[in-house]
C-alpha cells in the first residue's frame, strides 16, 4: 500500500450523509441491496463510530464486522466475490460473513494494470491479487499485535481463524482489539499466505451478490428511483455525429405529464413524470438532421473499401502500419507449401440485458450520478466536465451493471444524461429503449482480414503474414475521454478542442494493438509479419467482450484448420507441431482435445471442431460438436479447457467461461449489425438474435491447476468458439466458411 | 381507476389504460425487481405471474389487468426466505449481472406450478422466451431440476400443486 493510504489508518466518525440510505427510505419501499458511502475523492468515511478504517479497501466496525470496498464494478463477472475471497484469505474470515460495498472514487482504488480507476480487459482479479491481500494480510497483522498487546500475551499465541483472534484458548472478536490496532504504527508488508495453506482460494464458490439477484433486490442503475426524480427519453439522430436542424420540440412540450424538453447537440430530450410518458411524448418529436458523410455509407461499401485496402497491398501498393514482425517474411513465396484466405467480419452491439441509463442530480454546486459503469473515475470525470462542478463535488454512486460487455466503458450516457440534469434544473433520470441502445452502440469494428502462409510438408508454418483492415477503437475511446480528463489539467477551450476529433488528434499513432490482436499469437511461427490498414467509415467503435480477438481469432483459428485439410493433418496434430515453445498452449490443447475425445467416432451426423487462444493472460482450448439439420446449425456439446493461473473461486471461472462460449456461439451464428445511409439497421431482440436456452449446448469446463498469479476469465472464453464452430461445420459440409455470422 | 392485487394486496391506480403493466409497478407502485429489457415482449425481463401464468408486462397493458392477480418477483420470496425456485437459483450460482433473473425465476415458477416434473423439452419450452445475455441457460435449468426434485418432495409430503406464495413485500397502497 502506498505510505497515504497507511497514515489513513485511524478511528473515524461517520461525517457524510449517506445517500443510499436516504433513497432506501424516501424511494417508497426499493430496498437498496448496492449501498455505499457518499463519495468523492476521499476515501469512505468510517460507516460507523468507531470503525477501524486500516485502509481504503477494509473496515472493522466495532461489533467486529469485516466490510470491504470493492474497486472494481460488478457486472456479472463475480468480482464482488473474487475480490472479498481475496480479503477472507487472508483475514481469515469466511467470505461470507463480510459486507461488501462498492467503492467510490479514490487513487487507491486504480487498478494496477488498466492505471485508472476502471474495470475492463479482464483485469479485476489480475491486478488486485496482490495488493488486496496484501491490504487485508496487514489488517491481519495489525489486530495480532493489538491483541497480543491488549491480552498481553506473545504474538507467537496469536492467530485468526473463522473471523475471530484466538489466543489463549478462546476466540475473540477482531472489533475488541481496533481500538489498540488504530493506536499502532500501521503494518505494510505483513506475510501473504502460502498458495498450499489456502482456505477459501480457490475452494470458495458461492456468489455473494445471488441472493440479491434472485430476490429482485439488487439495485441496477436503471432502479434508482427519488421521490423528486424525473425520468427521460431522448430522440437521437439515426446517424452517428449528425446534428439537429429543426424540431417542434415547444409542441412537446404541453402533453401529458412533460416536465421539460432539453434541446442537445445530437437530439432531443423529453422529462416526464414516468417513463411510460415521456416515451409516448418524445414519439411526437419531429426533426430534421444535419447528417455527417457516414449517412453516404452502408456495410457493403464500407467492407468493400477494406477488401480494396488489402487487395491494393498484394502487388506492394497501398498503405500498410507494420505492427509486429520477426524473422525474414520475404521467404514466405519459397516456400514448400503455400495457402492464403481471407475472412470478414460484421459490426456487432453489446446489446447488454440492461438498457443504458444515468441518474443525475445537480444541486447547490454538488452533482450526484447513480450509474453502473465501468469506471467510476472517469464517470465522476465525465460529469464534472458536463456540469461544470468541480470533481471534489461530484459524487458517483456505483449500481450493479446489468452487463457491461465493454458498452459500459464508453461515457456517452453519461455526458447525456449530465447535459439534460444541467439544463433542465431537474434530476432526472435517463432510461435508453432497446432500440436506442442496439442503434447508437459503440460497435464491435467490421472488419477483413487475410492472412498467408508457408508451411512445410509436415505442418511446421514457417512463415506467417497477417493483416486487417478495419477501424480502430482507440479514436472513439479518446474522444469520449480526451476531454474529460484534461478538464481541470488543461484550459477549458484546449479540452473542447481535443474532443471529438479523435483521427484529427491519434492520426500519427501506430495502429490499435487491439486491431490486430489474435491475427498471430500463441504458436512458433519463425517468421512472422503483420500489417493494418485503417479503413474507417465514422461508426462509433467500441470494447466489446474480448475487443480483437472476438474477430481475429476466427481468421487464425480456422486457416490454422485449413493448413490442416490442405496436408490433410489432424487439426490439433498441426497445433501441437507448431507449439515447440509454448508448452503451457500446448498442454491446454492436448487437455481439451482428451478431454473432448477428439478424434474418436462421434454419433452419427456429429461433427467435432477445434480453436485455441490466450488472451487477457489466459489459455482456452475448445472443442465443439455440432450437427446440421435443414441447413440449421445445432450445437450439442463443447469442451473447454482453461489455465487461468490460480482460480479464485473455480465456479466463477467455469460460469465464465460458459457465458463466453454462448456469448461468442450467439456472435457465431447469429451477430450482425448492418448501416444503410449511415444509420444502424438492427433494433431489438428479433432482428438481432441472441442464443436461447434451447439453443444451447451442454458444456463441459476444465480448469487446469496452477500456481501461477491469476489471469482473466471474462473475456478469453469467447475467442475460441466461433472458430471452433467453423471448422466443425467443415467437416460436417465440406464447406469453408469465412464470413460472420455462419447461420444466415 | 384499475384495481388488481399485487403480489396479494388489493391495489388500483389512475394511470391511463394503455400504460404498460411493467412501468405501472416499477414507476407507480416503485417495485423494481421487475425488468425493462426489450419494450417488444422478445427478452422476458418484465415477466411477472398473471392469475399464475408467467406474461411479458412491458407489452401488457394496465387495463388488462383490471381483478387479476398479479405477482412480482418481490412477491415470490425475499432475502431471508427464498422460494424453492430462489433457493436453487442460489444453490446452482446461477446469476452472473442478474438483470434477467427475476424473470427467469417468474417463468421457471410458472413452470413448476404446472408441473413439477419437467422434461428438458418442458423446460426448453417454457423458458426459451427469456433471454440472458451472460449465458446462464445451463445454470438456470440445473437450478429448475433441482427445484423439481424439492417440489416432488413436499408434494409426496402432501403438497399437491406448487403454489407460489404471496410474500407480505413492500407493495404501495
Amino acid at each position: 500500500m502506498t505510505d497515504h493510504t497507511a497514515s489513513q489508518m485511524s478511528l473515524q466518525s461517520p461525517g457524510r450523509r449517506d445517500f443510499l440510505k436516504l433513497m432506501g427510505v424516501a424511494g417508497g419501499g426499493l430496498i437498496v441491496g448496492a449501498s455505499l458511502t457518499g463519495c468523492g475523492t476521499d476515501l469512505p468515511g468510517a460507516s460507523e463510530q468507531g470503525a477501524l478504517v486500516a485502509n481504503a479497501f477494509i473496515q472493522i466496525l466495532p461489533s467486529g464486522q469485516v466490510q470491504v470496498y470493492i474497486p472494481a464494478n460488478e457486472m456479472g463477472q463475480g468480482v464482488w466475490t473474487g475480490l472479498t475471497t481475496l480479503v477472507a484469505e487472508e483475514l481469515k474470515t469466511p467470505p461470507e460473513q463480510i459486507r461488501v460495498k462498492h467503492a467510490g472514487v479514490h487513487p487507491d482504488y486504480t487498478n494496477p494494470l488498466l492505471k485508472i480507476q476502471a474495470t475492463g480487459g479482464s483485469t479485476a482479479i489480475a491486478g488486485f491479487y496482490a495488493p488486496l491481500r496484501q491490504a487485508a494480510a496487514n489488517v491481519r497483522e495489525i489486530l495480532r499485535l493489538a491483541a497480543a498487546r491488549q491480552l498481553k500475551t506473545g504474538l507467537d499465541d496469536i492467530r485468526l481463524a473463522e473471523g475471530k483472534v484466538q489466543a489463549l484458548g478462546r476466540d475473540y472478536s477482531f472489533g475488541l482489539f481496533t481500538g489498540t490496532a488504530a493506536q499502532l504504527p500501521p503494518v505494510e508488508s505483513a506475510p501473504l499466505t502460502a498458495n498450499e495453506d489456502f482456505q477459501y482460494i480457490g475452494k470458495v464458490d458461492q456468489r455473494l451478490d445471488a441472493v440479491a439477484k434472485c430476490t429482485g433486490t439488487a439495485a441496477f442503475g436503471i432502479d434508482v428511483e427519488m421521490p423528486e426524480m424525473r425520468k427521460a427519453v431522448v430522440k437521437r439522430c439515426p446517424v452517428n455525429g449528425g446534428k439537429l436542424k429543426s424540431h417542434n420540440g415547444d409542441t412537446v412540450e404541453s402533453l401529458p405529464g412533460v416536465d421539460a424538453v432539453v434541446v442537445l447537440e445530437h437530439g432531443i430530450a423529453v422529462i416526464a413524470e414516468n417513463y411510460w410518458q415521456a416515451k409516448k411524448a418524445a414519439e411526437s418529436l419531429q426533426i430534421t438532421w444535419d447528417l455527417p458523410e457516414l449517412a453516404q455509407q452502408s456495410t457493403e461499401q464500407i467492407q468493400g473499401a477494406m477488401r480494396s485496402a488489402l487487395a491494393k497491398l498484394e502487388p506492394g501498393e497501398g498503405d500498410a502500419d507494420e505492427v509486429e514482425s520477426r524473422g525474414d517474411i520475404g521467404g514466405i513465396a519459397a516456400a514448400e507449401h503455400q495457402l492464403s484466405a481471407q475472412y470478414s467480419f460484421p459490426y456487432l452491439a453489446h446489446a447488454t440485458m440492461e438498457p443504458m441509463n444515468c441518474a443525475v442530480r445537480i444541486e447547490n454546486d454538488r452533482c450526484d450520478v447513480w450509474v453502473g459503469a465501468q469506471s467510476n473515475q472517469l464517470v465522476r470525470d465525465c460529469a464534472a466536465r458536463y456540469s461544470g462542478i468541480d470533481r471534489d463535488n461530484v459524487h458517483v454512486h456505483d449500481c450493479f451493471l446489468g452487463g457491461g460487455f465493454g458498452r459500459r466503458s464508453h461515457l456517452d450516457f453519461v455526458a447525456e444524461a449530465v447535459q439534460i440534469a444541467r439544463h433542465s434544473g431537474l434530476a432526472v433520470q435517463v432510461i435508453w429503449s432497446r432500440e436506442d441502445d442496439m442503434r447508437h452502440d459503440y460497435f464491435r469494428p467490421a472488419s477483413v482480414a487475410s492472412i498467408r502462409a508457408g508451411f512445410d510438408g509436415n505442418g511446421k508454418i514457417t512463415h506467417w503474414r497477417a493483416r486487417r483492415a478495419g477501424g480502430n477503437i482507440l479514436p472513439y475511446m479518446m474522444d469520449d475521454v480526451v476531454d474529460v480528463v484534461t478538464t481541470g489539467v488543461l484550459p477549458l477551450s484546449v479540452a473542447n478542442w481535443l474532443s471529438k476529433r479523435g483521427y484529427g488528434v491519434f492520426d500519427g499513432w501506430a495502429a490499435d494493438p487491439s486491431s490486430v490482436e489474435g491475427l498471430f499469437e500463441d504458436y512458433d511461427f519463425p517468421n512472422l509479419q503483420v500489417e493494418h490498414c485503417t479503413v474507417d467509415a465514422g461508426v462509433r467503435l467500441g470494447f466489446w467482450r474480448s475487443v480483437g480477438f472476438s474477430a481475429n481469432t476466427f481468421a487464425k483459428e480456422v486457416f490454422m484448420d485449413e493448413i490442416a485439410s490442405q496436408l490433410a493433418i489432424d487439426p490439433v496434430e498441426l497445433r501441437l507441431r507448431n507449439l515447440a515453445d509454448n508448452p503451457r498452449m500446448a498442454h491446454v490443447v492436448r487437455t481439451a482435445a482428451e478431454r473432448a475425445g477428439w478424434g474418436e467416432p462421434t454419433e452419427p451426423g456429429r461433427f467435432q471442431g477445434f480453436s485455441a487462444q490466450q488472451s487477457f493472460g489466459s489459455l482456452v482450448a475448445q472443442v465443439v460438436e455440432l450437427s446440421v439439420d435443414n441447413g440449421n446449425i445445432v450445437l450439442h456439446k463443447v469442451v473447454c479447457a482453461v489455465d487461468c493461473g490460480v482460480a479464485v473461486n473455480p465456479d466463477i471461472v467455469r460460469a465464465q467461461m460458459e457465458s463466453g462460449i454462448i456469448f461468442g456461439a450467439t456472435a457465431a451464428l447469429y451477430g450482425r449489425v448492418d448501416f444503410q445511409k449511415g444509420a444502424a439497421q438492427q433494433s431489438n431482440f428479433h432482428d438481432y438474435r441472441l442464443l436461447r436456452m434451447n439453443e444451447t449446448p451442454a458444456m463441459d469446463i476444465h480448469i487446469i491447476e496452477s500456481a501461477e498469479v491469476p489471469t482473466g476469465v471474462g473475456e478469453p472464453g469467447v475467442p475460441p468458439i466461433a472458430p471452433a464452430i467453423a471448422s466443425a461445420l467443415y467437416a460436417a459440409t465440406g464447406v469453408r466458411y469465412r464470413s460472420l455470422p455462419l447461420q444466415e | 381507476m384499475i384495481s388488481f392485487t399485487l403480489n396479494g394486496q388489493q391495489v388500483s391506480c389512475d394511470l391511463p389504460d394503455d400504460t404498460p403493466l411493467l412501468w405501472v409497478v416499477r414507476d407507480y407502485f416503485r417495485l423494481k425487481g421487475s425488468k425493462f429489457g426489450c419494450g417488444m415482449g422478445l427478452c422476458g425481463a418484465c415477466s411477472m405471474l398473471i392469475n399464475g401464468e408467467s406474461a411479458r408486462t412491458c407489452i401488457l397493458p394496465l387495463a388488462a389487468v383490471q381483478g387479476q392477480r398479479v405477482v412480482t418477483i418481490e412477491g415470490l420470496g425475499d432475502v431471508d426466505q427464498l422460494s424453492p425456485v430462489q433457493q436453487a437459483w442460489v444453490d446452482n450460482n446461477v446469476p452472473q449481472c442478474g438483470y434477467c433473473q427475476s424473470g427467469q425465476i417468474i417463468s421457471a415458477t410458472a413452470l413448476l406450478a404446472r408441473n413439477n416434473n419437467p422434461g428438458d423439452a418442458d423446460i426448453d419450452a417454457a423458458m426459451s422466451g427469456n433471454l440472458c445475455r451472460c449465458g446462464t441457460y445451463p445454470r438456470i435449468k440445473k437450478a429448475i431440476q433441482q427445484a423439481a426434485g424439492a417440489l416432488q418432495e413436499s408434494s409426496e409430503a402432501g403438497v399437491e400443486y406448487y403454489q407460489p406464495a404471496f410474500g407480505q413485500s413492500e407493495a404501495a397502497e
